[in-house]
C-alpha cells in the first residue's frame, strides 16, 4: 500500500515536469549558446571535422578520461564477483554443439568484423564513429565465437596487456602537455593537418585509437567472466 | 516524416509496457532490447548519427547478452507478482 | 513534441519496474528503460527544425544550418556508463541468487518493505 502512493506522488511529479518542459523548452527551436561557438570554431582550433569528436575529445578530455576509469572499474568489479560465483551445475551438461553452418559461417565473417570495427575507431575524426563504437563492435564479434564454440577461453593474459598498453597512451600523452610552454594537461600539441584527411587533427586520432583498444579489450573480458561455464579460473563450488 | 515518429514511439511504448507484465523472464528481456533498437532508429531520426552507432551496438547488442546470460544462471520465470 | 512525451513516458513505466515489481530482474529491466528515457530526452533538447548532422564533410555546409553538438557528447558518456552499471547490477543479482536461492525481495529481507 506504501509502495503505491510513493508511486503516485512520483507520478504527480513527472506530470508536473512534462508541464514544465513544454513550456521552457519549445521543440525544434535554436537554444544553442556554448554549442554555437563550438560550431563557429571547432574546425579552426582543432582541424577536426567531426565537431562531436573534437568536444569529447578536445574541450572535455577530462571527462572522457574519466569515463575510461569508470568503465575500467566495472569491468575489475564485474570480475571479482564471477571469480566468486563459479559455474553453476546446470550448464555442465548442455555444452551442444550448434550447427555446422553456423560453426564455419562465424569464422569466415570474424575477421571482417575486427576490419570493420578497426575502421570506424580510426575514422573517428572524418565520419560518425569513434572509439566507443568500434570497441563495441569488436567485442560483439567475440561474443559470435562463444555462442559459436561453447567453451572456449580466451587469452585473458594477452587482453590485460593490451588494456593496459592502451590506457597508459592516453595518460601518457596528457602528461606530455605538461611539459610544453603552455603547461596544461591533454594540450593537442601536433600540427593540424589539412581538413578531412586521416592525419589531421592533432592526437586526436591517437588518442581514439587507443579508447577503441580499451574499449574492446574491457567488454571482451566482461563476456568471456559470464560466460564460463565449465572450466571458470578456480573459486565457487 | 512525422507519420514515422509518430508510428516509432508508439512502438517503443507498447514494447516497454510487453517487457514488464511478461512473466517469461527470457521474452521480457528480448522486449527490452527491442525498445533499445528502436530507440536507435529514432536518434537516426533526430540527426545525431553518433548516438545511434552508440545505442546500437552497446545497448542492443551487448546489454542484451549480459541480461541473457544473467537470465540463464538464475530463474527462467517469474513466479508470483 | 511527441518526442518529450514518449520519453517522460519511459521514464514512469521504468519507476512502475523499479517501485512496484518484487522480482529482481524486473528491477533491473526498470532501470534501464529509465536511463533510456533519459537519454532520449536530452538528444531531443538539441533538435533545431531543418538541422543537419554537425560534421563538416562537404565543402558547402555552414555553421549555421547544424544541430546542437554537445547533448550528443554527453549522452554518449552517459549511454556507455549505463552499459557497465548494468553489468555489474546482473553480477550482482547471480551472486545474491547462489547465496539465497531465490529472486524474490519479500524473502531476502534486506529492504524493509
Amino acid at each position: 500500500m506504501v509502495r503505491k502512493v510513493v508511486y503516485s506522488i512520483f507520478l504527480a511529479i513527472i506530470v508536473l515536469a512534462l508541464a514544465m518542459f513544454f513550456a521552457a523548452y519549445p521543440f525544434g527551436k535554436n537554444k544553442m549558446t556554448v554549442g554555437e561557438y563550438y560550431l563557429n570554431h571547432g574546425v579552426a582550433q582543432t582541424g577536426a571535422a567531426n565537431i562531436v569528436t573534437s568536444v569529447v575529445l578536445d574541450y572535455r578530455g577530462f571527462d572522457t578520461l574519466g569515463e575510461v576509469s569508470v568503465l575500467f572499474a566495472a569491468a575489475a568489479g564485474v570480475a571479482i564477483l564471477f571469480f566468486l560465483a563459479g559455474g553453476t551445475k546446470r550448464e555442465q551438461e548442455d555444452l551442444t554443439k550448434p550447427n555446422f553452418v553456423v560453426r564455419v559461417g562465424s569464422r569466415i565473417i570474424f575477421p571482417f568484423i575486427l576490419l570493420f570495427g578497426s575502421y570506424i575507431f580510426i575514422h573517428g575524426h572524418l565520419t560518425p564513429g569513434g572509439g566507443f563504437q568500434g570497441g563495441s563492435i569488436i567485442a560483439s564479434g567475440f561474443l559470435l565465437l562463444y555462442l559459436s564454440y561453447p567453451g572456449t577461453r580466451t587469452n585473458r593474459d594477452g587482453l590485460s596487456i593490451i588494456e593496459g598498453l592502451a590506457g597508459l597512451t592516453f595518460v601518457v600523452l596528457g602528461l606530455i602537455g605538461l611539459f610544453l610552454p603552455q603547461y596544461s594537461f591533454l594540450y593537442n600539441f601536433l600540427p593540424k593537418g589539412i581538413l578531412n584527411t586521416i592525419v589531421s587533427a592533432g592526437i586526436l586520432p591517437i588518442i581514439y585509437i587507443a579508447i577503441g583498444f580499451k574499449v574492446a579489450s574491457e567488454f571482451a573480458g566482461i563476456v568471456d567472466d559470464m560466460m564460463c561455464q565449465v572450466i571458470c579460473r578456480g573459486g565457487g563450488k | 516524416m512525422i507519420l514515422v515518429s509518430w508510428v516509432l514511439i508508439i512502438l517503443m511504448i507498447a514494447l516497454a509496457i510487453l517487457s514488464i507484465e511478461l512473466k517469461n523472464l527470457i521474452a521480457a528481456v528480448v522486449a527490452v532490447g527491442a525498445v533499445s533498437l528502436v530507440i536507435s532508429l529514432l536518434f537516426l531520426l533526430i540527426q545525431a548519427p553518433d548516438v545511434a552507432m552508440a545505442e546500437a551496438s552497446i545497448g542492443a547488442a551487448l546489454t542484451m547478452a549480459i541480461y541473457i546470460i544473467g537470465v540463464r544462471k538464475t530463474e527462467r520465470s517469474e513466479k508470483d507478482g | 513534441m511527441i518526442y518529450y512525451v514518449g520519453s517522460f513516458l519511459l521514464i514512469a513505466l521504468g519507476l512502475y519496474a523499479v517501485i512496484i515489481k518484487k522480482n529482481l530482474i524486473k528491477i533491473l529491466i526498470g532501470l534501464d528503460l529509465i536511463a533510456s528515457g533519459v537519454n532520449l530526452l536530452i538528444i531531443s533538447i538539441g533538435y533545431v527544425k531543418g538541422g543537419t548532422a554537425p560534421i563538416f564533410s562537404r565543402a558547402g555546409l555552414k555553421a549555421s544550418m547544424m544541430v546542437d553538438p554537445i547533448p550528443q557528447a554527453l549522452t554518449l558518456t552517459a549511454i556507455v556508463i549505463d552499459a557497465s552499471e548494468m553489468a555489474l547490477a546482473v553480477a550482482f543479482v547471480v551472486l545474491l541468487y547462489k547465496h539465497y536461492g531465490t529472486l524474490d525481495i519479500k524473502k531476502i529481507r534486506s529492504l524493509k518493505w
